[in-house]
């Protein structure tokens, strides 16, 4: 059993809508995936059916080993769901609400008071063992949360949005904690709309758009595909901008015609760099400045869909700025 | 392989067990779960107490004197009917209850970890029986220190918690398909106040009697009604008659229908 999860032409509609037109994933046992889309993309979707709490109208998945829709109870037992909004009580301390997970995993009273215990230090909460939830941090919640999941030691474990509100401080503690649960052994499936994210913690990428996997592979396959790094350039008016941009059509990874800038992909060379110029402005007047970036998954993204990730979608949370992006690679 | 497959059997066997117990150990515990929220949730549970107390002062010596009834003292006759009405709208709060945990994340946490709906709900109804034997306590206490007297036996007592546990039972279950078709806590809240008024339409207050021509055939046919006759003829030691069991097919009728609309409604807001 190499692949914790496979999952095969999954669909699933609400009503008229179809969230998922045909999905396929695996993940290796005992790897991080990360499920990457814009909101809507049909990734809370996707992990609820993984994890027995929806069924697909059409489409096949297994997770460790068993089939979500005949072995519903076995899939249960060896999984957990993180979603995105805490699912603890408020008004039960983080112990309580740590045994009463533990008993309903079927551990007598002993046993559960020992596991939460130890959960409770695994994910720095012990002094707060005692305090009841509502007193608790937005992160705090969040890792008291994941610890609720992981009571019944699962094999694997689903994360839906983990890090969506948290701060940036918070959001580098999570990072870790999945950090540690990958190292841990257990397989791990987390969804995101943050391109960082996936890049930072997962062994290979799935993004999702609309109903669809639109791309796979791992962070650094995803970025070739796009070319190792990216050529931007800034034309000297609308007129050479719309000229560069019919010339370069699909081979224009963004384009920007209010900032009047163009993206091409490119190995990042001299010569290339210098090939590449010349031959879309022979003249030497349309292209007035221009730089070179390694190319990152937003890149990726937007080449894929024709879209940013975040920015498109209106009312999602602003994507993580430049400099967060750097401290985070620090 | 063999042997992988005999640990794997292995495995199973003990799974087996887990799973024969699982249902009423996890049951236990939402139970145990919902008693101690309800007791943190001050609010709720300052109006669940002390609303009864001011229900019977407010009758008793508001309304009372101006009330013509069988028995010598008001507050025998209005006993039952305060019962009712408060231990109705304590019970219906399992509504609020319900709706608040399917819309948080908590159930399907509960759900992914193969907890049945049921026990959830069942938790919850069992909190409501423990609330309303509280505010029955203190509204049986409350009418003793104002005067009500009763010589009944314990026998009959008990007859008076049985009567009661069926009806908040029954209730409790009807709440929590409220519960299961509200989109809010606020929404849910509504079915409190309308089972609250369900006694005023009763023979709990006044007797049916003194009503308009046109609310005597729904007063003296609706549930309530049964119930406080039981309740009463117990307290009193008076007989009972049939009012008992029409009682109990109406608590049985109720519990029966909200329990196939419960997981129904589970099944379909879970899918």
């Amino acid at each position: 059993m190499d692949e914790a999860i496979e999952a095969v032409g999954v669909v699933k509609s609400y009503g008229a809508v179809q969230v998922l037109k045909g999905v396929d994933l695996s993940v290796r046992s005992g790897s991080v995936a990360a499920l990457l889309g814009p909101n809507g993309a049909g990734k809370t979707t996707m992990v609820r059916i993984l994890a027995t709490l929806t069924t697909a109208d059409a489409g096949e998945a297994a997770v460790a080993g068993c089939d979500v829709r005949r072995e519903r109870s076995e899939v249960r037992r060896r999984i957990s769901l993180t979603g995105q909004y805490a699912a603890l009580d408020e008004l039960q301390t983080g112990m309580e609400n740590l045994r009463m997970m533990a008993g309903l995993t079927g551990m007598n009273g002993r046993k559960a008071k020992a596991r939460s215990a130890e959960l409770l230090g695994q994910f720095d909460l012990e002094h707060a063992a005692d305090r009841r939830v509502k007193t608790y941090s937005g992160g705090m919640r969040r890792r008291l949360d994941i610890a609720a999941g992981l009571v019944g030691s699962p094999s694997v474990i689903f994360l839906d949005e983990p890090t969506t509100g948290l701060d940036v401080r918070s959001r580098h503690t999570m990072w870790s904690v999945v950090s540690q649960l990958a190292r841990s052994g257990v397989t791990v499936l987390l969804t995101t709309q943050y391109l960082e994210e996936a890049d930072h913690l997962a062994d290979r990428v799935a993004v999702l758009d609309q109903g669809r996997i639109v791309a796979e592979g791992t962070p650094a396959q995803l970025k070739q595909r796009v070319g190792g790094h990216r050529l931007d350039l800034t034309t000297t008016d609308h007129a050479a901008f719309s000229r560069l941009r019919a010339e370069l059509g699909a081979r224009a990874m963004a384009a920007d015609a209010r900032e009047l800038t163009l993206s091409v992909a490119t190995d990042g060379t001299a010569a290339e760099v210098r090939s590449l110029l010349d031959e879309l402005d022979p003249a030497h007047d349309a292209i007035d400045r221009f730089s070179t970036h390694g190319t990152s998954l937003d890149d990726v993204f937007i080449a894929l869909t024709g879209r940013a990730a975040v920015a498109g979608d209106g009312g999602g949370p602003a994507s993580p700025g430049g400099s967060e992006r750097e401290a985070a690679h620090v | 392989m063999s042997d992988a497959t005999s640990t794997r059997e292995a495995g199973h066997a003990v799974d087996d067990a887990v799973r024969h117990f699982a249902p009423l150990q996890q049951t236990l515990i939402m139970s145990r779960r919902s008693v101690r929220l309800t007791m943190r949730e001050v609010d709720g549970l300052l109006t669940s107490l002390f609303l009864p107390v001011m229900i019977m002062l407010l009758f008793v010596y508001l309304f009372g004197g101006a009330i013509e009834t069988p028995t010598a003292q008001y507050v025998d006759f209005v006993l039952p009917g305060v019962l009712l009405m408060c231990t109705g709208y304590v019970a219906a709060l399992t509504a609020t209850s319900v709706t608040r945990d399917m819309k948080e994340g908590i159930i399907d946490r509960f759900r992914s970890m193969g907890v049945a709906g049921g026990s959830v709900l069942t938790g919850h109804v069992a909190s409501s029986l423990v609330r309303s034997c509280f505010a029955s306590v203190l509204i049986v206490i409350t009418a003793l220190l104002i005067g009500f007297r009763s010589d009944v036996g314990a026998l009959k007592w008990l007859g008076v918690a049985g009567t009661l546990a069926m009806f908040v039972f029954g209730i409790s279950w009807l709440a929590a398909v409220f519960g299961l078709l509200a989109r809010t806590p606020e929404g849910a809240s509504g079915f409190s106040f309308a089972i609250m008024f369900l006694p005023y339409a009763s023979n709990g207050f006044v007797p049916i009697e003194s009503m308009p021509g046109w609310i005597q055939g729904f007063a003296a046919n609706q549930p309530v009604t049964p119930v406080i006759d039981t309740l009463r003829g117990l307290l009193h030691g008076t007989p009972v008659g049939s009012s008992a069991w029409t009682a109990a097919a109406w608590c049985a009728g109720i519990t029966a229908v909200s329990l196939v609309l419960t997981a129904w409604l589970f099944r379909r807001r879970t899918a």
